[in-house]
C-alpha cells in the first residue's frame, strides 16, 4: 500500500507546484491563466498539509485541506465574476492593460 | 473702613462713561467723572477723621494669588505717609478734573479724556494705598498705560503717539529694575507684604539690601524721569494740558518718590543705595534745570521743572530727610500743577499758542492767570514764607548734612529754578504783545482751580507742616537749623529772580546778545545736550537693526519658517520616493506581495532557527 514512497518527495513535489503556481502568477499575461496558477498554489499546499497529516498520524490536516478547498471554490466564483466584469468594460484579458490606477 | 471705595469711584467713572459716555451730554459726563473723583476726596477725608492715625489702619480683600510659598493678597494699608499721598492725589486730582471741563470743552473725544483720567486716578489710588510690593506694582503699571492713552490722546498726531510710545517704553526699562527688585524681595524675605519685609530688613545683609534698593532705584529712575531714563518727560508735554499737571506734575511722576519714602527701612540699612539715590537726584536737578533755561516753549520749560524738581525729592530721600522729599512732594504739586494749569490757561488764551517768543505782555489781559502763576512762581523759586521755601529748605539743609557739595550744587540749581520760572514769566506777561492772536481770559471753570492752587502755593507750606505730621513714620531727622545755609539758598533764589528781571525786562537785548555770544554752549542746551540723539544712536538703532535683521530676517523668516516650510518639504519628497509603488499595474503589485510574504517567511525561520540554536 503505502510503503515506502518517501515523505520527501512528497514535500518537494508541493514545493515544485508551488513554485509553479508563483511563477504562473508573476509571468504570465492573461488574467485566467493568473487565475489558475493561483489554483496550482492552493493545490500545492493541500498536498502538503495531507502529506504531514498522514506522516503525523492525525486528522487535522485533512480537515484543513477542506477548507483551503472550500475557500477556492469560493475565490474562484468571485474571481471569475471579477475577470467577466473586467472583459465586458476593457474588451481585453491582459493584465498590463488593466492600469488606469497608475499614477 | 471701606478703603475699596476710594479707588473704586473712579473706577466706576472709567466704566459708566466708558460704555455709556458717547451717549451722555457733556454735563452728565462731567458730573460721572468729576463726581467719582470728589466722592473719593470726601471718603478720603472721612477716613483721615475716622480712623487712629497712630496706627497702620490695615484692610484684607482676597487673596490673589496663592502658590506654594507665594501668597499676595489685595491689601490696603493707611498711615500717616498714605493719608498724605491720597489727599495729593484726590484733592489736587479733583482740581485738576474741574478745570480739564473747561479746557477740553471744544477739543474731540470729550468723554474718552474723562474715561482714562478716571482709570488713571483708579491706578494712581491703588499704588498708594497698596500695602505689598506686588499691588503697588499693579498700580506703577496701571499708571504707565494710562499715561501712555493720554499722552497719546490726539491719536493722529504722530508726534503725540511717537511721545506715548516713548513714555511707554522708557518707564518699560525702569520697570525691568523694579521687577527685579521685586523678586530678589521676595527671594531674600519670602514675602512682598510691607510690613513683614520692613520688620526683617534689619537683619538682612547689606549687600542684598543694597542690590534691592538699587534695583528699586532703577524702576525710581524711570518714573519719576531721573537720570538717565528722563527723556520721555519733556516728550509727554504733547498730551493736553491737563494731563501734563495731573500725571507728568503731581502724581504719576510722584509714585517713584512714594515708593522710594515707602522702603525707607530698606535704605536706612543700605547707605551706598542711599547715596546713589541723592548723587542721581542731585545731578538730574541740576542737568534739567540747565536743559530748563534756554527753552522756547512754555510746556518744555515746565517739564524739565518737573524733572529737576523731583530730583530734589530724590536728594531729600537719599539725604534721610524722608519727610523733607514728601513734604517738597506736596509743595511741588500745588505749585507745579498751577504752573502747569496757568500755561494751558495762556495756551488757551492765544487758541494754542505755545512758544515763548510769540507771546509778552499778557499781565493786562488775562490778569486772573497771571496773578496766580505768579504765586506758584515765586513758590518754586523758594521765596520765603511761601511753599517751596519750607521744603525745598528742608532738603538742602538734609543734604549739608549728608554731603556738603549736593548742598551747594543743590543751591546753585534753586538759583537756575528761579531764572527760568521767571524768564518763562516774563517772556509771557511782560514787554509788548509780540504774537498775532486776540487773548482773552479763561472761563471760572478753569480760574477757580487756579485761584485754590495758588492759596495753596502761597499758605501750604506754612499751613501742612508735613514733617511734624510723617514724624512717627519715619526716622527723626536732626534739626540743625543752620540759618546761614538758610540764607544762601534764598539768595540764589533771589538772585535768579533778578537776573532773569534784568535779561528780560529792564534790558531785552541781553539774552539775544548772551545767546550769540555763547552760541555754541547755547546750541548744545537748546538742544537738550543732542541726549536724544545720542539715545538713538547708541541704543535704538541697534535695536531696531538687531529686531530686523538678526531676529526678524534671520531667525524668525530663515530658521523658524524654513524648519516648518523644510518639514514639508521633505515629507513631500519622501512621498514623491513612495509613490512609484502605486504603478497600477497589477504584476508589480504581485511582485510585492511575493516579496513582502518572503520575508516573512525569512523572519519566522530566523526566529524558529535562533531559538533551536539557543535551546
Amino acid at each position: 500500500m503505502m510503503n515506502e514512497v518517501p515523505i520527501s518527495w512528497f514535500l518537494t513535489l508541493s514545493a515544485v507546484l508551488f513554485a509553479l503556481g508563483v511563477a504562473g502568477f508573476l509571468f504570465r499575461r492573461n488574467i485566467i491563466t493568473v487565475f489558475m496558477s493561483i489554483e496550482l498554489m492552493l493545490n500545492a499546499v493541500n498536498l502538503s498539509f495531507i502529506t504531514f497529516s498522514y506522516q503525523l498520524n492525525q486528522v487535522n490536516g485533512h480537515l484543513f485541506a477542506f477548507f483551503v478547498m472550500v475557500v477556492a471554490a469560493a475565490e474562484a466564483a468571485v474571481g471569475l465574476a471579477i475577470i467577466l466584469t473586467v472583459f465586458k468594460n476593457r474588451g481585453t484579458l491582459n493584465i498590463d492593460d488593466v492600469n488606469s490606477m497608475k499614477n | 473702613m471701606q478703603l475699596w471705595l476710594i479707588p473704586l469711584l473712579p473706577l466706576a467713572g472709567f466704566l459708566i462713561n466708558g460704555i455709556f459716555g458717547r451717549r451722555f451730554s457733556k454735563g452728565l459726563v462731567n458730573a460721572v467723572a468729576i463726581g467719582s473723583v470728589l466722592l473719593s476726596f470726601a471718603w478720603v477725608l472721612k477716613t483721615i477723621f475716622s480712623i487712629d492715625l497712630n496706627a497702620t489702619h490695615a484692610e484684607h480683600y482676597f487673596t490673589w494669588i496663592q502658590s506654594g510659598a507665594l501668597n499676595v493678597g489685595c491689601d490696603f494699608a493707611v498711615d500717616r505717609l498714605t493719608v498724605v499721598m491720597l489727599l495729593v492725589v484726590t484733592g489736587v486730582g479733583a482740581l485738576i478734573h474741574i478745570y480739564a471741563i473747561g479746557y477740553m470743552a471744544h477739543e474731540g473725544g470729550y468723554y474718552r479724556f474723562f474715561c482714562y483720567m478716571n482709570l488713571f486716578m483708579f491706578f494712581m489710588l491703588v499704588l498708594v494705598l497698596a500695602s505689598n510690593y506686588v499691588l503697588l506694582f499693579v498700580g506703577w503699571e496701571g499708571v504707565g498705560l494710562c499715561s501712555y492713552l493720554l499722552i497719546g490722546f490726539y491719536f493722529d498726531k504722530k508726534f503725540a503717539t511717537d511721545a506715548g510710545n516713548k513714555a511707554f517704553i522708557v518707564n518699560r526699562i525702569g520697570d525691568f529694575g523694579f521687577s527685579l527688585a521685586i523678586f530678589s524681595i521676595f527671594r531674600h524675605f519670602g514675602t512682598f507684604d510691607f510690613g513683614t519685609v520692613f520688620a526683617q530688613a534689619p537683619q538682612a545683609s547689606t549687600g542684598v539690601l543694597t542690590t534691592i534698593g538699587l534695583l528699586l532705584l532703577v524702576g525710581a529712575c524711570g518714573k519719576s524721569a531721573q537720570l538717565p531714563l528722563y527723556v520721555w518727560l519733556p516728550d509727554a508735554m504733547a498730551g493736553p494740558t491737563p494731563v501734563s499737571a495731573l500725571i507728568h506734575a503731581a502724581t504719576m511722576v510722584t509714585a517713584g518718590v512714594y515708593m522710594t519714602a515707602r522702603s525707607w527701612p530698606i535704605y536706612t540699612h543700605a547707605p551706598d543705595a542711599m547715596n546713589a539715590i541723592a548723587v542721581i537726584g542731585v545731578l538730574t536737578a541740576f542737568f534739567a534745570a540747565t536743559i530748563g533755561l534756554a527753552q522756547n516753549d512754555i510746556k518744555k520749560v515746565f517739564a524739565y521743572s518737573t524733572v529737576s524738581q523731583l530730583g530734589y525729592m530724590f536728594v531729600g530721600v537719599g539725604c534721610g530727610v524722608f519727610s523733607a522729599g514728601i513734604w517738597h512732594l506736596v509743595t511741588h504739586a500745588f505749585f507745579k500743577a498751577l504752573l502747569f494749569l496757568g500755561a494751558g490757561s495762556v495756551i488757551h488764551a492765544l487758541s494754542g499758542e505755545q512758544d515763548l517768543r510769540q507771546m509778552g505782555g499778557l499781565r493786562h489781559k488775562i490778569p486772573w492767570t497771571f496773578w496766580t502763576m505768579m504765586c506758584a512762581a515765586v513758590a518754586i523759586a523758594g521765596v520765603p514764607p511761601f511753599a517751596g521755601f519750607f521744603s525745598k529748605d528742608a532738603i538742602l539743609l538734609g543734604a549739608y548734612e549728608h554731603a556738603p557739595w549736593m548742598y551747594w550744587l543743590g543751591t546753585l540749581t534753586a538759583g537756575l529754578t528761579a531764572f527760568y520760572v521767571f524768564r518763562a514769566m516774563f517772556l509771557t506777561f511782560f514787554g509788548g504783545y509780540r504774537g498775532h492772536e486776540h487773548p482773552h481770559e479763561s472761563s471760572p471753570v478753569m480760574l477757580v482751580p487756579l485761584a485754590v492752587l495758588a492759596l495753596l502755593s502761597l499758605a501750604g507750606g506754612a499751613l501742612f507742616k508735613v514733617p511734624d505730621f510723617l514724624a512717627s513714620v519715619f526716622p527723626v531727622m536732626q534739626e540743625h537749623g543752620n540759618p546761614t545755609l538758610m540764607y544762601i539758598s534764598v539768595a540764589a533764589g533771589l538772585a535768579g529772580i533778578f537776573l532773569a528781571w534784568l535779561m528780560y525786562v529792564a534790558r531785552p537785548a541781553m539774552a539775544d546778545s548772551v545767546a550769540t555770544g555763547l552760541h555754541g554752549l547755547y546750541t548744545w542746551v537748546l538742544n537738550k545736550y543732542y541726549v536724544d540723539e545720542i539715545y538713538d544712536a547708541a541704543v535704538v538703532r541697534p535695536v531696531i537693526n538687531g529686531s530686523r535683521v538678526v531676529l526678524w530676517k534671520g531667525v524668525d523668516a530663515g530658521l523658524i519658517d524654513g524648519a516648518a516650510n523644510g518639514v514639508g518639504s521633505r515629507a513631500r519628497d519622501i512621498g514623491s520616493v513612495l509613490r512609484l509603488m502605486q504603478s497600477g499595474s497589477i504584476r508589480s503589485y504581485a511582485t510585492w506581495v511575493l516579496f513582502g510574504s518572503v520575508l516573512v517567511i525569512v523572519a519566522m525561520a530566523a526566529q524558529w532557527f535562533g531559538e533551536a540554536v539557543l535551546r
